[in-house]
């Protein structure tokens, strides 16, 4: 299977990634070349196979119910959340307008 | 006296405890040699007040009469992808330049708690998707090492080269690294240096800057066997903040090391002599049999029939996760935004990614989010998963027949800087023999064990059964007692930066 210019930038579009032309041009040939030494999975017989979900077998642990379980990632810290923020304003992140 | 920078992590802690000298005179040396390698581009940021400050406080318990930890005096390097509080924490990409985390990463935080200190943030490849360290924003890294009779820069692997960099020119005694598929093992080997992946789970992923998060996993690079134990055991254990961190005990690996391997088994597969495979490149892997035959282990053939689709299979499960962590990255709650004039949300998405990502970065979050997509999904990312479950279930079977495996770890010693920029698929084979035990979770080891004929150092792998590091170390340990390594070049590479 290999991917045409059109589906390259639709690619682009849907991971959010502004591309140019240029950019595009270069992006076709690798991504096939990628795609087409990938396409040897298809070789292997894996009817009966189950994809892997977890790596080391481990059970999902369930936190106490209660507000604040570990301060690291609990509430109560809207400074340090906005602290990186390129636009914080009023105590919230700062977006170009949304609605028309 | 000593010269301090020559001293590695068991050195430098019974040094300090044993009052041979301070703690602070050891940060102060390795602090000056940090500053006199700029040359090496390791370091995207230095902090020789962090190794200080530290440093003055084990001096402090020390007068105390106090418990000095695991680590106690020795400054380390921290690969630039472990959140720091207060100190930039890029993961090399021009889209988190400037961050400055308000939190630190569990397994610095574990490292701090042992004493240890932070000469600064090292260089890798960007958000470590990269096996020669020319992804960074911030600039290559090269190796201290050079191929005999020539200048050129030569790559110090990745996409843990500024860690593998540091510590083989010994302007650090350690470093953290981090390995998806391979970037412990393969810088380590590129350098002549030790590094460990543990088993998956092993060492919290909480703060760490995700890449592929089913294959992520943190792991100590040093000089010595010993000391990767040593700093093993600081920065593992149970860790609540992240799902899939393993809730066991942490081995007294330092402690457990015995490298009489009397009764063990040494598988060696045979899928793993692939056609163009560097001459030297399998002698090293028969003298790695002989040493480890004279430790006392059986040497058995096995096979692991799926070895030639892991590399691929790892080429669609790691940037499909990628591009899924990665989405975060989207110019409103941290990092860089580019907002052009008079654009909307989604133009400000498009052109932050586009302005803070690069190439290989881009190519990866592409790839991934195609092998996601709605008609895609079974061909591409389900088949792939299928794969990992055969890859993982040709060690359960070997397991049968060994305790552990050698092979290489990688096809090819070093290569010069700029050598493969052109050519992703070569580049990606860097990682073929490192990648499946990666897909199985399993820890694995990479150990030097000669200079080939270039001058260049050869790395082994040790592969072992999930939670068994201790048989990992144990081999590698029988390994660095019969290649001595160090005596082959005393004092390491030739300084030229």
């Amino acid at each position: 299977m290999s991917v045409t210019r059109e589906e390259v930038a639709k690619i682009a579009s849907l991971a959010r990634i502004k591309m140019g032309d240029a950019e595009l041009d270069t992006m076709v040939p690798e991504l096939n070349n990628i795609l087409e030494w990938v396409e040897q999975l298809g070789e292997v017989d894996c009817s009966g196979v189950e994809p892997m979900t977890a790596v080391i077998p481990n059970t999902l642990r369930l936190r106490d119910d209660v507000v604040d379980a570990d301060p690291k990632t609990g509430g109560g810290r809207r400074e340090d959340v906005l602290a990186n923020a390129p636009l914080a304003e009023h105590g919230f992140f700062g977006v170009p307008k949304v609605i028309e | 006296m000593t010269e301090l920078t020559n001293l590695g992590v068991k050195a430098i802690r019974d040094g300090v405890a044993g009052g041979d000298f301070t703690a602070r005179e050891v940060a102060e040396a390795f602090n000056a040699a940090v500053a006199a390698a700029a040359d090496l581009n390791a370091f995207i940021v230095t902090t020789p007040d962090h190794a200080l400050a530290a440093a003055d406080a084990v001096d402090a318990k020390r007068a105390k009469g106090e418990d000095l930890g695991a680590m106690g005096g020795v400054p380390i390097g921290m690969k630039d992808l472990f959140a720091t509080k207060g100190v930039q924490t890029t993961a090399a990409s021009h889209i988190l330049e400037g961050f400055q985390p308000q939190y630190e990463s569990t397994v610095s935080q574990n490292l701090w708690d042992a004493g240890a200190g932070m000469l600064g943030k090292l260089n890798l490849d960007q958000f470590a998707m990269g096996s020669s360290n020319e992804t960074s924003y911030f600039g290559n890294v090269a190796s201290p090492w050079k191929k005999d009779g020539t200048n050129a820069a030569m790559s110090p692997g990745g996409s843990s080269g500024g860690s593998s960099s540091a510590v083989a020119s010994r302007i650090a005694p350690a470093a953290t690294g981090t390995d998806t598929g391979g970037s412990i093992r393969q810088p380590a080997a590129f350098t002549g240096i030790c590094g460990i992946k543990p088993t998956y789970g092993r060492c919290s992923r909480w703060g760490t800057v995700a890449f592929a998060s089913s294959l992520d996993q943190a792991g100590p690079m040093a000089r010595s066997v010993e000391d990767c134990a040593i700093m093993l055991e600081a920065m593992a254990g149970f860790d609540p903040k992240d799902a899939t961190s393993l809730k066991m005990d942490v081995p007294a690996w330092e402690t457990g090391l015995n490298a009489d391997l009397k009764g063990k088994k040494i598988g060696i597969p045979k899928e793993y002599r692939m056609d163009g495979t560097d001459e030297e490149i399998l002698q090293s892997w028969e003298r790695g049999k002989e040493w480890l035959r004279d430790a006392g282990a059986e040497i058995v053939d096995i096979s692991l029939p799926h070895t030639k689709y892991a590399l691929p299979a790892y080429y669609i499960v790691a940037p499909a996760e990628a591009s899924s962590n990665l989405a975060r990255y989207d110019g409103v709650r941290y990092g860089l935004r580019d907002l052009p004039e008079g654009a909307g949300l989604q133009d400000m998405y498009a052109a932050t990614r586009a302005a803070g990502f690069g190439d290989e970065v881009k190519r990866r979050v592409l790839i991934g989010t195609y092998v996601l997509s709605a008609g895609f999904y079974d061909a591409y990312y389900n088949q792939a998963q299928k794969i990992r479950t055969l890859v993982a279930r040709d060690f359960e079977k070997a397991w049968d027949a060994c305790d552990a495996i050698l092979a290489p770890t990688t096809p090819t010693a070093s290569f010069p800087l700029g050598s493969l920029e052109n050519d992703p698929l070569t580049m990606y084979l860097n990682d073929v023999f490192a990648v499946p035990a990666s897909l199985a979770g399993l820890p694995a080891m990479s150990v030097p064990a000669m200079l080939n004929g270039d001058g260049l150092p050869l790395g082994l792998q040790i592969v072992g059964k999930p939670f068994d590091e201790q048989g990992v170390l144990d081999a590698g340990l029988a390994i660095q007692q019969r290649a001595a390594f160090e005596a082959l070049k005393p004092g390491g590479p030739e300084k030229w930066w």
